[in-house]
């Protein structure tokens, strides 16, 4: 039984995935000491190999022809093995006057996006005008009063009450979920889709409560008994161990 | 060494100064020395609510920078010999004084009295720091209305950082038996269910508090009212007395549920 929460869901724009339209992979910029290929990390590899070989041999074949030039290739957070690096070497190598000097890859960032990491269980009630935050998946022994606020990088656990906002994936994990003993709350954000209950939702449902979640589905919010985890997530239980 | 209650409520006309005032005389009533402190500078009401207007020479700014000593300024009540007010001064604002000058005083007036009753100001900026400065206890004062609820919780969210602070205890005023039973008034046990802190008392809406409050006259003076009686028990439970909660109603049935209620509660 889904119910679709009220409300349309917004799309947030830092979720939508950059570098698939209008983006281009290769950019070229003039710094002081000579040229930087910034590569997008985003696209495919072919795509970025076409793109290089077109922007030398055609588009901007005027402006990198002259005098030789110092070139610093940036790959963004793109993983390249070894013939990948040649083959992108080679390429900018068939212009003569260019000369590589450095090929980059930023440093491996272990970033609050996998927060399979942690499950931070806290006590206690939220009040208004309070707010917990965790990069990671959050329990809560207690409750949630209007005007408190629950933010997590995963997945939101409430043991009690939820009657004030939980955002979880508030860093655009679309997969996280809110659980709650009594889900009643003033908002529910996950990533950026922002629903809220309708009016029927509280009193009456009070009485024979029973736990739930909510999830992303189809780009809607929607709401179901707990049992119903298993399915949505199969291994949701060995992500809580491991947090352990 | 006596005890500081604090009362306080976040959102304003709720009934704190009634209460604060009520809840002094009770406790004077029940033979205790009590010394009531108005910290709502710049908007003191607690004298006028106390009929002792028209004998404030010093306040309690008076007293935070030296222009008098601090018992000058209490002033005795004119029916009983040991309550105390130490009024607010009406011509300056909040910043006048500091959570800590309000501590020490209120650490002064323990010593000579059992209980120091602290009016505290609404909101929660420099007033609210002020009032809780030197509180042992503290008071949560709320109607069975949403914003006022909201507000408690936020207050309550509040109290809970200040160490020195027991676990706050609330009282819902101003009940009306008829719209709650009706259902158009929020229920006592929702109420409790999330502010999630001890009920100290309930107060029912009686009009002789509005005559009691313009004529100078507490409450709790006059027994035929029943927010008289309801304070006089909030007074009796601080004093460690076990008393059932009024009753909203003749009726019995609604009365064993309160009842039922006080028990779990």
């Amino acid at each position: 039984m889904n119910k679709p929460m009220k409300g349309k869901p917004r799309k947030d724009p830092a979720a939508a995935a950059p570098g698939t339209v209008g983006k281009r992979a290769v950019t070229i910029k003039g710094v002081k000491d000579g040229l930087v290929f910034q590569f997008d990390d985003t696209c495919r590899y072919t795509e970025l190999v076409e793109e290089l070989r077109h922007k030398l041999g055609k588009t901007h074949d005027q402006i990198l022809s002259g005098p030789p030039i110092h070139v610093q290739v940036k790959l963004g957070s793109r993983r390249l093995n070894e013939s990948e690096k040649e083959e992108i070497l080679e390429i900018i190598a068939s212009r003569e006057n260019l000369l590589v000097q450095s090929m980059e890859t930023d440093p491996e960032v272990p970033g609050p996006t996998d927060p399979l990491k942690e499950l931070k269980i806290i006590k206690g009630v939220i009040r208004s005008g309070q707010t917990v935050e965790h990069d990671g998946h959050l329990m809560l022994l207690g409750d949630v009063n209007p005007g408190g606020t629950v933010l997590a990088a995963g997945d939101i656990y409430i043991m009690g009450s939820l009657r004030g906002m939980a955002h979880a994936g508030y860093l655009g994990d679309r997969n996280a979920i809110i659980a709650a003993s009594h889900l009643g709350p003033t908002q529910l954000r996950i990533a950026g889709i922002i629903s809220r209950p309708p009016d029927e939702w509280g009193m009456e449902r009070e009485k024979d409560s029973f736990m739930e979640f909510a999830c992303i589905r189809e780009e809607v919010m929607v709401i179901d008994k707990i049992n119903q985890l298993q399915r949505l997530r199969p291994n949701a239980q060995n992500m809580l161990l491991d947090g352990e | 060494m006596g005890e500081a209650i604090v009362v306080t409520s976040g959102k304003g006309g709720v009934g704190k100064t009634t209460t604060s005032a009520n809840l002094g005389t009770a406790l004077a009533l029940m033979g205790k020395k009590v010394c009531m402190v108005d910290t709502d500078i710049g908007l003191r009401n607690l004298d006028v609510v106390m009929g002792l207007e028209n004998r404030i020479i010093y306040d309690l700014v008076d007293v935070v920078e030296g222009r008098c000593r601090l018992p000058q300024a209490l002033i005795k009540d004119k029916r009983f010999d040991e309550l105390y007010l130490l009024p607010a001064a009406q011509t300056k604002d909040k910043n006048a004084v500091s959570p800590e000058s309000v501590r020490t005083i209120i650490l002064e007036l323990k010593k000579d009295f059992d209980y120091v009753v602290i009016d505290c100001p609404a909101g929660i900026e420099q007033g609210f720091r002020n009032a809780v400065a030197g509180a042992d206890k503290a008071i949560v004062v709320t109607t069975p209305e949403n914003a006022a609820v909201r507000d408690a919780d936020r207050i309550i969210g509040l109290l809970e950082k200040e160490r020195q602070i027991e676990s706050p205890k609330l009282i819902i005023n101003r009940i009306r038996p008829n719209m709650v039973k009706s259902g158009d008034m929020l229920a006592i046990d929702d109420i409790c269910q999330v502010l999630a802190i001890d009920l100290v008392g309930i107060v029912p809406d009686d009009e002789y508090v509005i005559k009691a409050a313009n004529s100078g006259e507490p409450t709790v003076m006059n027994p035929n009212s029943r927010a008289a009686i309801a304070y006089r028990n909030i007074a009796r439970r601080i004093l460690g007395d076990t008393v059932p909660l009024i009753s909203l109603n003749e009726k019995p049935g609604v009365m064993t549920k309160v009842k039922k209620f006080f028990g779990i509660g």
